[in-house]
């Protein structure tokens, strides 16, 4: 076929090469045109993004500010946002609130000496030796002077007070073992479920799944009565135990896991000889790492935040309880008290999200892996 | 795609195969019987027996101190249940009434952050993905009493920024009483649920990922509307997922339980609106110790989520469009 040679001229070629030129500032200005827009749309839709961020991360804001506030800010209404403290005089032995006084159309700052109803002293708190002065009008309307006060002492009070180095520990041996019992079991009945043929299988894995729709209220208040027979209600027990019997969410994100990995490593390993369970060890679980970790992650996260069953279980004994159920009773005793409340809320959560921002890449994926994957 | 397929596909495999097994085959499905065998034990002592046990204990007068003194009192607690006592009504009118509200603003917010944190456009896409599952992750005692401070209607930074926004004078003991208002408590607890979307977010965003966007194209050479892609493209493509959420939301809204009781410990203030079904079974059962009707309470939750679940699924096949089904 014969295509037009692109070297031909077709007109002369200072025509030509005149229309390149313009063709060549066309399409760069399109370009340009193209990238700003995008650039526009970019900056737009970022910071929609951004604005909705700053609203849904609010709260946590609120209370790391109060959580460095000190009590009599917390009940201010007319204190500003940042933690802080009204700002005070020492003259003449005395302590003096500092007020914005509007004197000859501008506001100074200045430290109230005597107050009347009429008419109040001040005296200038940078320049004392200037004597005192007076202002007319009522030292009631005036509004305090604030500065920046961090009130660092609330950490260390709400640590001391709820006693978290006892729910710290109560807390993570829970989620230790409970992660361990929970993670091993699943994957145990995981492989059991993807590997293998046996008569009822899919009965069994619909019965498996739904589990996870039963509400857990359902069977609760038998499990109780026999804990209760059995002296466990006041012990960790009745919470670690049934974790060793694999729960149904982690068995089906594991048995997703395990179809994933091809089997011809499975056959070579039983060609040798290797039984099923050390095909399952030395095969199958260091392939599974991510999936195993994923796994760990959700169970620590969800020891961590367990509350209904710590709650009924561990009503009567406080030395037992974890985090969850302490900072709950906090609340009770110290709702006087916001700013140490906040502090003790925050100190709950460094421990979750420090393990969340350091291993998101395999959290994530786990999450992905239950809701969508086939 | 999700439990819904494997439940099928799975019993699709068990027919068919009824024939006698092999020596080979016996070895294993002995095998995979020890694997599962855990599972099968724990089924059986923590689902399916005690499941029975609160079915018997909901016709007995239990007496948890003293068993022997349990007498068996027939229909008396359904009689009451369903009959006599108003509070199951009220708490069960206030579970729907809230799920009515929630469910809808939780999932489609899910819905429409997922589509921000998916579009190209967006600088810093994974910096804003952590972000926003970040408050998940916050533990939900302490998420519950961070909102109440903020949602503090005098020194709370809700109604500051509203009186700062808009200038109304709301920021005072006498404003917006986010947690004192009957009228829009049920709005008060979606806005502390909306921490708990994280879950969600991620279930949509892969969801959207996984939609081929030649769809999308297509579309747009054939002068679809954005409306448009929206309903005819996204919408169904990413429905299984949307099903899911809905199911789970669903599952998670009837037993809901932890915000009214750590923030009134369960008094329903105000005005008996945050009386969930869960506080009264929970009263019931642990601070009453009427465990023989705790146990009715129970388990006519389980009979009403199965039919709903049960509702759900069988409405899934007029709506929910799985790529991998077999017509």
């Amino acid at each position: 076929m014969a295509r037009p040679n692109p070297a031909m001229p077709i007109y002369g070629d200072a025509n030509l090469a005149e229309r390149d030129a313009r063709n060549a500032q066309r399409a760069q200005r399109a370009r340009r045109d193209a990238a700003n827009r995008s650039l526009i749309v970019k900056t737009l839709i970022t910071s929609v993004v951004l604005v909705l961020l700053l609203l849904y991360l609010m709260p946590l804001g609120y209370s790391i500010v109060t959580s460095f506030s000190s009590k009599s800010q917390v009940s201010d209404v007319r204190a500003p946002v940042l933690p802080s403290a009204r700002m005070q005089f020492e003259y003449q032995r005395r302590t003096l609130d500092v007020l914005e006084v509007p004197i000859d159309g501008e506001s100074r700052e200045l430290a109230l000496v005597r107050s009347g109803r009429a008419s109040s002293t001040f005296v200038d708190p940078a320049d004392p030796a200037a004597g005192e002065i007076e202002w007319e009008g009522s030292w009631r309307t005036l509004a305090p002077v604030y500065t920046l006060d961090i009130e660092w002492e609330n950490y260390p009070r709400a640590f001391q007070f709820i006693d978290f180095m006892q729910l710290l520990r109560n807390t993570l041996m829970y989620a230790f073992i409970t992660t361990i019992a929970a993670t091993a079991s699943a994957a145990v009945v995981a492989y059991g479920f993807a590997r293998f043929r046996f008569p009822f299988k899919g009965i069994l894995f619909m019965l498996l799944i739904s589990t996870i729709i039963l509400p857990p209220q359902a069977t609760l208040v038998p499990q109780y009565a026999v804990f209760f027979r059995l002296g466990w209600v006041g012990t960790w027990l009745p919470l670690i135990i049934p974790t060793f019997f694999a729960n149904a969410y982690n068995v089906f994100l594991l048995r997703q896991y395990f179809l994933t990995i091809p089997t011809e490593l499975e056959e070579a390993a039983r060609v040798d000889g290797a039984g099923p369970i050390r095909t399952f060890v030395s095969i199958i679980l260091p392939q599974a790492v991510p999936a195993l970790i994923a796994v760990s992650l959700f169970h620590f996260f969800f020891a961590w935040n367990d509350f209904f069953g710590p709650l009924i279980y561990l009503a009567g004994s406080q030395q037992l309880q974890p985090i969850s159920v302490g900072l709950f009773r906090f609340n009770g005793l110290y709702a006087s008290e916001p700013q140490l409340i906040q502090a003790a809320s925050i100190m709950t959560m460094l421990i979750p999200l420090t393990i969340f921002f350091f291993a998101q890449r395999f959290f994530m994926q786990g999450v992905v892996i239950t809701g969508v994957d086939k | 795609m999700d439990y819904v397929t494997e439940i099928q596909s799975s019993l699709a495999s068990e027919r068919g195969r009824s024939k006698r097994l092999s020596r080979a085959e016996l070895r294993e499905a002995r095998w995979g019987y020890a694997f599962i065998g855990l599972w099968l034990v724990g089924f059986l002592a923590f689902y399916l027996l005690p499941m029975a046990a609160s079915l018997v204990f909901s016709f007995l007068d239990l007496d948890l101190l003293n068993p022997s003194r349990s007498t068996f009192v027939g229909l008396e607690n359904w009689r009451r249940l369903l009959f006599e006592d108003p509070l199951v009504w009220q708490s069960l009118r206030v579970t729907f009434v809230f799920a009515a509200i929630s469910l809808p603003i939780g999932m489609v917010s899910a819905l429409f952050l997922a589509v921000l944190l998916n579009s190209a456009d967006l600088i810093g896409r994974n910096l804003f993905r952590t972000l926003f599952y970040a408050p998940t992750m916050v533990p939900v005692v302490a998420g519950i009493l961070i909102w109440s401070g903020v949602l503090n209607p005098a020194t709370g930074w809700i109604n500051q920024l509203i009186q700062w926004a808009t200038g109304l004078q709301v920021a005072n003991p006498n404003g917006i009483r986010w947690l004192d208002d009957a009228r829009i408590i049920y709005l008060t607890y979606t806005m502390i649920g909306i921490w708990g979307i994280g879950n969600a977010i991620l279930y949509n965003l892969a969801a959207l990922q996984g939609v081929p966007s030649e769809l999308y194209e297509a579309a747009k050479i054939d002068g679809a509307s954005w409306f448009r892609r929206l309903r005819s493209i996204m919408l169904p493509m990413i429905s299984p997922v949307i099903f899911y959420n809905l199911v789970l939301s669903f599952v998670g809204l009837m037993q809901y339980f932890q915000v009214p009781y750590v923030l009134n410990g369960g008094n329903g203030y105000p005005e008996g609106t945050t009386f969930f079904y869960l506080i009264h079974f929970y009263r019931q059962s642990f601070q009453f110790l009427d465990m023989g009707y705790g146990s009715a309470i129970a388990w006519l939750l389980f009979v009403i989520a199965l039919a709903i679940t049960a509702t759900l699924f069988a409405t899934a096949k007029h709506w929910v469009y799985y790529a991998g089904e077999r017509r």
